[in-house]
């Protein structure tokens, strides 16, 4: 895994992890965003038959992650699961047996439909709307920004676009720190990008072939 | 002594007498059409529009029911389906099949014409089920929904002549292969034979031929003239000729029509633009053509520019207002069909229209056309001119109006082309896996197959002759079990195995897949609708996916900004911006066929030597002599290249004329073979006359390594090299996810619940890619690449041809004639042999200057 990036914000560390997550040094936070677990299974069981190992890829991954920053806490800030119940799940409940000691909170997302038995089943608290810790603030949609707070949120799959000279482009995920919320870059693999375009003054890291890179 | 036999026969009489009531007679062609219809033969009937080729086939069935039934045809009535009739395009059925009811009513014969497609609602479907009309006109897509209900076998069965109208339209596209498959399955209904095992490779010897059964089936193609007529036939009839042993006739008109070419050239070509597609300067030089004629129709190659024009215009000449008209396929069904009456009954002055009036019955109004922009090949420019002109000895006319002076050059390779009847080929597709994908499923739907009686069937198929028992059974693995899965944590679900019947149980599925099979099509089209609500009309979404929200664009007149693209509607708001784009058609991309090519650089040559010069290239010498100047004009022995350096970059344009696809092969394999050098990014960009790679720095392209940089040795490694460096597959494998169903659009009523499965054709590429690179999807999104794009023939060609050319290289300080349309191309490719990190770097540093 690369090592992670540094940033100090507001007065405190966050790291950047080219796995596209983010880890607050301060309150031992690991953050993510739009997993959509089970979206392979769900197009599958509707017969779209895309490839069943990207689910899979995306829980190894996010195993790595805990196991390199031992968070006290896992939060995933919404769009956790893609659509309704279905077998992939179970692969999941599987994998969290496997680490019952590591809290999880989701705030919960558009896509979070699953049932309240569900997530306790799974052991994972689901809070509604935003969360609040100290100045900062955690929600799912960039809207629903708490007035004063700065937001962690993502719901955007954020992308930049990057152009340079002989009119080349190149159009990559990013951690997208806007004056008054970060968007968290979307973690699951199966999924796509929403071109943002960040103003004068704002902050960008890029996130190229599992490095993160700052641009502006 | 043929002829004498039909001329013989009571059916011959009745629509013999009938035609000479109305002042006609038969045309050679037809009767010798009839003739073989009469036998039971099957074949392909080449004739031009306006030349009663309908007739050819349709009076040849009408002959042949009089000729079984000559007493009691006026009383024989639900004879079920005798005639289906396919035809490529939706606004055609209509037409024609009231110009067959007019016949049958006139000749007292009951029988019925039914229409099936898209727009027949649901209870004339429930209806032409009970009880078929003895005629149904069907496209292609219709014909699969046709196949995808259960007890289509029982429709099928007793079908005396199946007509493929058209079939120089539908022979290069996937909905050819649709034909193709569908033939396939309903010949293979009059030739049951026992299943027999996967493993059996021969489809022929398996088959009993019953000389019964030769006579009970006949299948006509239609078509105008292509350069591989033969083939196209042999590609049609490949089932027919494989299931009952026999071999199809091809019949040909001697009909040729006039037709008489002129070019509207711009006052001062000095002033004219050099590059550009709409060509809007010139509409006052329109309108005395005009004046001069009874109806004009004025083609323009995409819809938005259409409705420039049209505003345009009536701008200038507001006498017109109520005199002219729009048709484009984006106007509404009901307006479309009032401007055809319209032009019917010659009514109206002129039409601005897109190919929506390619093909069709004739409008006998129409006396002139007027092409706006390049036509891109010649057959298109043949047929569109075709539209004119329709009494039997009239001249078709045609004017080019070039929409930037360079194609003024295009306009006299056309002639030069059109007199030496050089019509360029459509090559059929071959090994269609989406297509495949896509009718087996549909099989599924209905009532099931059982693959080792299909699979000879589907072999009998031009397009799936070399299909291999290997690639067979991924297509059965993938949608039966979806490819590569988690196991035990698997639900797919489409297609199940019941004691060996494949077949699709799931009602949802069904109905998914059914509202899927109309969506072969070449381009997907997208609603556009104010964010304030109000519809605005269709747009590729081919040109909208290359659009960032914030960038403006012209549609239906009107400068918008787009705002966001949600649920397969781009939502948009008015703009402001002075500078937009317009969008770009497909078509417009078409690119040049290689017989035009050649024809457009010896055009170039003769134009330099000043002898013979045609009206365009004597309006052209100002241009060609400031190239001259500032570059060289490339005689037919020379490859010119030209190095430029701008603010933008570092220019390197090449000028092949070999046509886009193949400039893009090159361009791709040049690049590659320079990134091999030195670390490099490369931006591509082409057009029908050459090709540009543009650099951020100096590209080391000069008179020591230029000849080896265009070597044919090692072609084939750098073309596979130079297809996964680029992104040409993951473009190819857009239309292929649509058609092989892993893209769902969505329909009414499961709005909610579909969004949770739609996902990018560019995301989905990325995860097979990456996980399932051994797809049968993805291998032919490369395949088609490699087939369509890359072609290694036609890229050694061209090779050995520069091998033999001098290569001529110029560095000019500023831009040329010959490179700016190119140049200003905005769709691009790009290559490059640099670390993403260092790219990434370099962009930095731009950010910050």
């Amino acid at each position: 895994m690369q090592a992670p990036l540094l940033f100090e914000f507001r007065g405190q560390r966050f790291w950047l992890s080219g796995q596209r997550a983010l880890f607050w040094e301060e309150q031992g936070m690991l953050l993510l965003s739009d997993l959509h677990l089970g979206k392979s299974g769900h197009f599958r069981k509707e017969g779209i038959a895309v490839p069943g190992a990207v689910m899979k890829e995306d829980m190894h991954c996010l195993l790595n992650l805990l196991q390199h920053f031992r968070p006290k806490q896992l939060v995933v800030v919404g769009d956790f699961f893609h659509s309704r119940a279905n077998l992939e799940l179970e692969l999941f409940s599987r994998w969290r047996a496997d680490i019952p000691e590591q809290p999880i909170v989701l705030i919960r997302g558009n896509h979070d439909i699953l049932s309240d038995d569900w997530y306790r089943a799974n052991n994972i608290a689901v809070v509604e709307g935003a969360l609040r810790i100290g100045d900062f603030c955690l929600a799912h949609d960039p809207k629903d920004a708490a007035d004063g707070l700065y937001t962690f949120c993502g719901h955007v799959h954020p992308g930049v676009v990057l152009n340079g000279l002989a009119r080349q482009s190149l159009r990559l995920p990013c951690f997208y720190f806007a004056t008054d919320y970060c968007i968290l870059p979307a973690f699951g693999r199966f999924t796509g990008l929403a071109t943002v375009r960040p103003k004068a003054g704002e902050t960008v890291f890029i996130v190229a072939e599992k490095k993160v890179m700052k641009i502006t | 002594m043929r002829k004498k036999g039909l001329h013989d026969t009571p059916g011959y009489r009745i629509v013999a007498d009938w035609l000479a009531t109305k002042g006609f007679r038969a045309f050679a062609y037809q009767e010798e059409a009839w003739q073989h219809i009469l036998a039971g033969k099957s074949g392909l009937v080449n004739a031009p529009t306006g030349t009663g080729k309908t007739y050819s086939v349709f009076l040849g069935a009408v002959i042949r029911f009089l000729n079984e039934h000559p007493d009691e045809y006026a009383t024989r009535s639900n004879n079920g389906l005798q005639l289906l009739w396919v035809t490529p395009l939706r606004a055609l059925a209509k037409d024609i099949g009231r110009a067959m009811e007019e016949v049958f009513t006139e000749l007292g014969i009951p029988w019925r014409v039914g229409i099936r497609n898209g727009d027949t609602s649901i209870s004339d479907r429930q209806k032409q089920k009970r009880n078929m009309p003895e005629v149904l006109i069907i496209t292609p897509e219709s014909l699969h929904l046709f196949l995808a209900q259960k007890g289509y076998a029982d429709v099928f069965k007793h079908v005396r002549i199946v007509a493929v109208d058209e079939w120089h339209e539908l022979i290069g596209s996937k909905r050819g292969v649709q034909v193709e498959l569908a033939l396939s399955r309903i010949v293979g209904l009059r030739n049951v034979h026992a299943p027999s095992s996967i493993d059996n490779t021969g489809a022929s010897q398996q088959q009993t031929t019953n000389k019964k059964q030769q006579t009970s089936l006949s299948v006509w193609g239609i078509s105008a003239t292509i350069g591989n007529l033969d083939q196209s036939m042999d590609v049609l009839l490949a089932p027919v000729s494989v299931a009952f042993q026999v071999k199809p006739v091809i019949v040909r008109t001697n009909i040729r029509k006039q037709i008489e070419i002129d070019s509207i050239l711009p006052d001062e070509i000095e002033k004219y633009p050099w590059a550009g597609h709409l060509g809007i300067r010139l509409a006052e030089k329109v309108l005395p053509i005009l004046e001069q004629s009874r109806t004009t129709l004025i083609f323009i190659n995409t819809r938005g520019m259409s409705e420039q024009w049209y505003h345009r215009l009536l701008t200038i000449a507001p006498e017109l207002s109520g005199a002219i008209a729009l048709h484009h396929g984006s106007i509404d069904m009901e307006l479309r069909t009032w401007v055809e009456e319209a032009l019917h009954e010659g009514k109206l002055k002129a039409v601005v229209c897109t190919a929506s009036l390619d093909l069709g019955v004739d409008f006998r109004p129409v006396e002139t056309v007027i092409q706006v922009g390049s036509p891109k090949g010649v057959a298109r420019f043949l047929q569109r001119a075709g539209r004119s002109g329709h009494q039997p000895d009239a001249v078709s006319k045609i004017y080019f109006l070039p929409t930037h002076s360079l194609e003024l050059m295009e306009a006299a390779a056309l002639k030069e082309a059109v007199g030496r009847q050089q019509i360029e080929s459509r090559d059929p597709f071959i090994l269609c896996y989406d297509v495949l994908t896509q009718y087996l499923c549909t099989l599924a739907v209905s009532d099931g197959f059982y693959p080792a009686q299909v699979l000879p069937e589907i072999r009998s198929t031009h397009c799936f002759r070399e299909l291999s028992d290997d690639d067979f059974a991924s297509v059965l693995h993938f949608i039966t079990s979806g490819g590569e899965a988690l196991q035990q944590y698997d639900e797919y679900k489409k297609v199940e195995i019941i004691d060996g019947l494949f077949k699709i149980t799931g009602r949802r599925i069904a109905m998914r897949h059914r509202m899927h099979i109309g969506t072969i099509v070449s381009d997907a089209m997208l609603k556009v609708k104010f964010i304030s609500g109000g519809y605005i009309g269709m747009i590729e979404e081919y040109f909208i996916s290359r659009l960032d929200p914030g960038d403006s664009f012209t549609l239906a007149g009107r400068q918008l900004e787009l705002v966001m693209i949600k649920d397969m509607t781009v939502l948009v708001r008015k703009s402001n911006l002075k500078k937009a784009l317009v969008p770009s058609w497909n078509g417009g991309r078409l690119p040049l066929s290689a017989s035009l090519g050649a024809v457009l650089r010896e055009q170039f040559g003769t134009a330099m030597e000043g002898r013979r010069l045609g009206k365009e290239a004597s309006a052209l010498q100002p241009l060609l002599q400031l190239q001259e100047e500032l570059s060289h004009v490339p005689r037919p022995d020379e490859l010119l290249i030209e190095q430029i350096e701008t603010s933008d970059g570092f220019h390197l344009f090449v000028y092949p004329f070999e046509g886009r696809l193949v400039h893009e092969a090159a361009a791709a394999l040049l690049a590659y073979r320079i990134s091999k050098l030195l670390p490099i990014t490369f931006s591509i960009a082409m057009n029908d006359y050459g090709f540009e790679l543009l650099s951020d720095q100096p590209v080391p392209v000069d008179d020591s390594n230029v000849y080896e940089l265009f070597s044919p040795d090692n072609l084939l490694a750098d073309i596979q090299h130079s297809v996964n460096a680029t992104e040409m597959a993951r473009r190819k494998f857009r239309d292929i996810a649509v058609i092989g169903g892993l893209i769902f659009q969505g329909f009414p009523g499961e709005h909610k619940k579909a969004r949770h499965l739609q996902s990018s054709a560019g995301l989905l590429f990325n995860v097979f890619n990456e996980y399932e690179p051994n797809n049968v999807l993805v291998r032919q999104a490369y395949q088609e690449v490699f087939d369509q794009q890359m072609e290694e023939r036609r890229l050694r060609a061209m090779l050995d041809r520069v091998q033999r050319s001098r290569i001529v290289l110029t560095f000019p300080k500023r831009l040329t004639p010959l490179c700016f349309p190119i140049k200003v191309d905005s769709m691009r490719e790009n290559l490059t042999s640099e670390k993403l990190e260092d790219r990434i770097r370099k962009m930095q540093q731009q950010l910050e200057r």
